[in-house]
């Protein structure tokens, strides 16, 4: 790899992001019971 | 093959950024903390057989995670120099067959109804995945940010935290789907996979490599070493033990909470808090401790270590005793404010320690002397549920009611903390006698 393309960059963090971002969402939602 | 996962073609080409080693770390830690959600098995593996008396019991099942969590700490602590001398696609690389192939034991384990294939594909073949896994990243992370160590290994530590987040709900999916052992299939599948794209991905920075604009320092702190200690040196010292005990006491502290968050909140505030809504309380939890993995980190890259553990501890004690009163006066919203604050910091202490071994120790043993210290949290493991769960089953037989008898395990949680506050105020830096020479690094093989 030389160099290292903005398109890496985003499929990296999005590969990691995506998941963990509706892991995040998931439990917000769960959480959400607990204030109404 | 052999090749491919040597420390020697890992090293970063020119022009690689420095930002793609994070996600390499997540794709690690997100899967590997799967361990932390590993109970959502628990209730469907005592049915495999219908429910019947050859089924299996809770207290049988609960042996796995112990399992786990115990080669956590011994493949971490025996492993860790070769982790560290392996470079951390080799570490990846293995702890994602571990772990992944580890899934795939348990599954035949589960349809074979075999116990102890569980015990030992998830239990010790997993174990040691988690172990290999946690600490595969730390080092290579502090080294590509010596300008923000804590902030660097905050990042993956979170994904550790964050990991149960998607594990919980996925695992629900797939047992709804395809069965539990199709789903331990599925996500040994899975989890082998995206653990070896952050294997694929990772680099290390070639040597004597620093940051675009980065200027080390002229005078180092009095805390913060530049130089370099071997690992076994590291062991003898007394700074390690002390920081052994900083970190033992913040999880105990929290890990004894962390699995009666639910049966307190509901116990503490009866009638307003259900299942359900507790349920929605350790969500929050699971959110804040992993929220905390980033931002104590990020913060302690600012104030130092030492501060950083001072405020855990200070605050934590008075969030500790505050706890009770949050009951005795009614307040349900100060009782959940305390209790995120609280598992932030847990989560900050485990995301913290990393950079203070590299402040004290120097980078190039980092990773194994991370690997030795993690004993530390097999202990408080042990330690921080038998506190509170005796504690409040003693409470509760001399006629205390439940909805207070958490508030003399919150006092003795403090008191951890006062330990803890004690054992980082002793912690000064380590004597240069413990300093490696280049001849001795050279002797060991360290590049």
């Amino acid at each position: 790899m030389n160099g290292t393309s903005k398109l890496q960059l985003i499929l990296a963090w999005g590969f990691v992001g995506i998941p963990l971002a509706w892991g995040v969402i998931q439990t917000l939602a769960s959480a959400v019971k607990l204030f109404q | 093959m052999s090749s491919f996962l040597d420390r020697s073609h890992t090293v970063a080409a020119p022009g690689f950024n420095r930002w793609m080693v994070p996600p390499a770390a997540l794709c690690v830690h997100l899967c590997i903390g799967q361990v932390y959600a590993f109970s959502v098995f628990n209730l469907p593996m005592t049915k495999l057989l219908g429910g019947t008396a050859a089924d299996w019991k809770l207290t049988e099942l609960g042996w796995i995670f112990s399992i786990a969590i115990f080669m956590l700490g011994a493949s971490a602590a025996v492993l860790g120099r070769w982790v560290e001398e392996g470079g951390p696609r080799r570490a990846m690389f293995t702890a994602a067959l571990c772990f992944g192939g580890g899934f795939l034991i348990a599954a035949l384990g589960l349809s074979l109804h075999a116990l102890w294939l569980v015990y030992l594909g998830y239990g010790f073949i997993g174990g040691i995945g988690l172990g290999l896994g946690y600490i595969s990243p730390v080092s290579t992370l502090i080294k590509w940010f010596p300008d923000r160590p804590g902030m660097a290994t905050g990042m993956a530590i979170m994904g550790f935290g964050g990991a149960a987040l998607v594990a919980s709900p996925l695992s629900v999916w797939l047992m709804a789907s395809f069965g539990v052992t199709g789903s331990f299939v599925a996500l040994g599948l899975g989890y082998t996979v995206f653990m070896m794209v952050g294997a694929a991905i990772v680099r290390v920075p070639p040597e004597g490599w620093q940051p675009e604009g980065y200027v080390p320092p002229a005078q180092q702190k009095k805390l913060i070493t530049d130089q370099h200690v071997y690992v076994f040196t590291a062991v003898k010292t007394p700074q390690f033990w002390l920081i052994w005990i900083v970190l033992c006491m913040n999880v105990t502290a929290g890990i004894g909470v962390l699995g009666q968050a639910s049966a307190m909140s509901q116990e503490m505030f009866p009638g307003r808090v259900t299942a359900l809504t507790a349920a929605g309380f350790v969500g929050l939890t699971s959110l804040f401790n992993m929220g905390g993995r980033f931002f104590w980190a990020s913060i302690s890259d600012m104030i130092g270590r030492k501060n950083t553990y001072f405020i855990f501890f200070v605050l934590g004690a008075v969030l500790y005793i505050l706890v009770p009163q949050t009951g005795a006066v009614g307040s349900l919203s100060l009782f959940v404010v305390c209790f995120l604050v609280i598992f932030s910091m847990y989560g900050g202490g485990f995301a913290t320690v990393p950079a203070y071994l590299k402040d004290m120790f120097g980078t190039r043993y980092v990773g194994a002397i991370h690997g030795m210290l993690i004993t530390a949290w097999s202990a408080a493991g042990i330690l921080g549920p038998v506190l509170v769960n005796y504690i409040r089953e003693y409470q509760i037989s001399i006629g205390v009611p439940k909805a207070q008898a958490y508030n003399i395990t919150m006092y003795i949680m403090a008191g951890l903390l006062g330990v803890g506050f004690v054992a980082n105020l002793l912690i000064t830096a380590v004597h240069e006698k413990h300093h490696m020479v280049e001849d001795e690094s050279d002797a060991i093989g360290v590049v």
